[in-house]
């Protein structure tokens, strides 16, 4: 299985996402996600910038995709999608299906985890379109994906998202802006201030989600690391690990080395307790409401 | 141009036989309904359609010169694809005026085998912009497209100038503050959510506990709400609970709140607007009968004289007494909601 990093979610500044890129350059991972994929107001980084982090990951010897943006509205948003899908050199991931109108029998893409791809019918008509890999919707099963791949199309890839705060919802209203009290238009970039989002908890004080301006996350981090084999023999093809303001190499790292077998998976989810920025779930993959952890029984045993 | 973009037809639901009728009474141009399980997205117990009651439906709405639309609007799983394909093979031998659809791979099938079905795009179907109304419209045909209640009318107005294809805008009802289609905060709390089971914070997930510090609604176990004395209370839909955020404790997502867009209506219908969609499968018959009713009124006089247009107040007290949380917002057409 090939390991992959997730498009960012959080808005850094420019400083912080060139170091974070530069030490991505270096890690063991095989494809780079790049691009805002979740609100057109944050442009620190231009399209130009980010195919500029493209070439360099690209020299250095990562696949890289440039991913689109989820909730596409304006005109101008489709405009900056346009020039994305239309950029001659790397290959997309589409996360609307607008992207996929203007990739569809142009050139190969990734069809993304927001285009609800949900049984093997669809799947099979993006694959007529040219989708050459595709990302399970977070909240699909181990069980559903294993059925999804019974007829799965020749040449498609799977992707499964397997380490990060679950992204679950995408909305016209910015959350973090209505904390503040700001309007969209007038935001102030406050994401800005949340490097991981901020965390929305229950009156009784546990964390629940996490707001990300217009999308919402789960709070707790999603780890499937436990699972790798699993999928492995369900029929993955690459992992998604999911960017965060810390640790991130460590992570990739520890998921590198879970899938050359060089560090038992029950090891490596005890080095990554301290690394991740909550209790991890897993629910999802296991058919469960997604908050759910359903600790590995044959991890137990070998700990 | 087609006539029924000039009609401007007001859209509503139906959970029930009861309720279609009374929605066909009082003035619907088209009722909406679903089949009795998860292929639409009220998939709750007691609610919708068998087959019997479904040829009723049709044969009395369309007696009376009105449409049927049926919604099968949730993404088929991998284990029950036949249950939507005799959905649509039913909706087909029923007659029902269009279907309304979410699932790219189930348009595919809807539009090799029943060439004639008139297919609508659900908003379940996230289309926000028109190249992505355009991409179902070229390869399924789509004759109309409902959109997310995310858009700013300024928005709509440019989309519909980009695409040949009928706009159907949510005019009144609850209010979804995410993307439909692109939601799974109710799985992620409940394991259910509308695009793989028809339900948003499903009913059996739902426990109310009286407790020292209050009134406390949970969703399996998650704390949504705890309400004071004097407080109304409100169904735990999980995205209108109180959160505590950094340290204050607000409505972080959303307050439970209808939509309502009765002012707008000149301008919806300046704009060419095709369907004004009334949302609530899940609500009574009552509930159906006072909605249509004073949107029907409100759409007759509107027609008559756009110009002169102004909401009585007697209509916008009687969608009051219905509103969820009796509170009512132009929700993301008025642009500072956002």
């Amino acid at each position: 299985m090939k390991l992959a990093l997730g498009p960012l979610l959080y808005y850094w500044d420019n400083e912080k996402v060139n170091a974070f890129y530069d030490a991505i350059a270096q890690s063991p991972v095989d494809i780079v996600y790049l691009g805002e994929t979740v609100c057109s107001r944050r442009h620190l980084l231009r399209l130009d910038d980010w195919l500029e982090v493209a070439q360099k990951l690209s020299d250095a010897g990562k696949e890289v995709v440039l991913s689109t943006q989820t909730l596409i509205e304006s005109e101008s948003d489709l405009k900056t999608l346009r020039k994305i899908t239309g950029n001659g050199n790397f290959r997309v991931e589409a996360n609307d299906m607008g992207a996929v109108r203007l990739l569809a029998n142009h050139m190969p893409f990734v069809a993304g985890p927001t285009l609800n791809i949900y049984n093997p019918q669809t799947l099979q008509l993006l694959a007529e379109m040219g989708a050459t890999r595709w990302v399970m919707p977070v909240e699909m099963s181990g069980a559903a994906l294993s059925e999804m791949l019974q007829s799965r199309p020749a040449n498609m890839e799977t992707e499964v998202f397997a380490y990060g705060r679950l992204p679950l919802a995408f909305s016209a209203r910015c959350f973090t802006a209505r904390h503040h009290n700001l309007q969209k238009d007038d935001c102030q970039f406050r994401c800005l201030d949340y490097e991981n989002g901020l965390t929305l908890k229950t009156r009784e004080g546990q964390p629940f989600l996490t707001l990300n301006g217009i999308q919402t996350q789960s709070a707790r981090v999603y780890n499937l690391l436990g699972e790798l084999e699993e999928l492995r023999a369900t029929g993955v093809d690459v992992v998604r690990v999911s960017p965060q303001a810390y640790h991130s190499e460590k992570i990739l790292h520890l998921f590198h080395e879970t899938l050359e077998q060089r560090i038992p998976p029950s090891l490596a989810l005890t080095q990554m307790e301290k690394l991740m920025p909550e209790l991890p779930c897993n629910g999802y993959w296991h058919g469960k409401p997604g908050l759910d952890f359903i600790p590995q029984p044959a991890l137990a045993r070998s700990a | 141009m087609q006539p029924e973009t000039k009609k401007f037809e007001l859209v509503c639901p139906a959970g029930s036989l009861p309720a279609l009728k009374t929605a066909v009474d009082n003035g619907a141009d088209c009722v909406y309904m679903g089949f009795r399980d998860d292929t639409n997205a009220r998939n709750f117990t007691g609610l919708n359609f068998d087959l019997n009651n479904a040829r009723e439906g049709v044969r009395y709405a369309h007696a009376k010169g009105r449409k049927v639309l049926l919604a099968l609007n949730t993404y088929p799983q991998t284990s029950g694809w036949q249950r939507w394909t005799s959905a649509i093979d039913n909706a087909a031998e029923l007659g029902m005026d269009a279907v309304i659809l979410a699932d790219p791979g189930l348009m595919k099938y809807a539009t090799k085998t029943h060439p004639e079905l008139r297919l609508h795009l659900s908003v379940q179907g996230s289309a926000t912009n028109y190249e992505a109304i355009n991409f179902y419209h070229e390869h399924f045909g789509i004759r109309r497209a409902v959109v997310p209640r995310v858009l700013a009318l300024a928005q709509v107005e440019q989309l519909m100038a980009n695409t040949p294809v009928e706009i159907e805008l949510f005019g009144f009802g609850g209010l979804c503050v995410m993307v439909e289609g692109r939601c799974a905060l109710s799985s992620y709390a409940t394991g259910e959510s509308p695009n793989t089971c028809g339900v948003c914070s499903p009913p059996k997930a739902v426990r109310w506990q009286e407790t020292a510090s209050g009134l406390e609604s949970r969703l399996n176990g998650i704390l949504i709400d705890r309400y004071g004395k004097d407080e109304n209370t409100g169904y735990p839909t999980l995205c209108k609970g109180r959160f505590d955020v950094a340290g204050e404790t607000y409505y972080a997502i959303e307050e439970p709140t209808s939509l309502n867009t009765l002012e707008l209506l000149p301008e919806l219908m300046r704009m060419g607007v095709a369907a004004i969609k009334i949302e609530g499968r899940q609500r009574s018959p009552a509930y159906v009968a006072q909605v249509t009713k004073v949107w029907r009124e409100a759409i007759d006089a509107c027609r008559r004289n756009t110009e002169q247009f102004v909401v009585k107040p007697a209509w916008m007290n009687e969608l009051g007494k219905v509103s969820e949380g009796q509170q009512q917002t132009l929700g993301a057409y008025y642009r500072p909601w956002k």
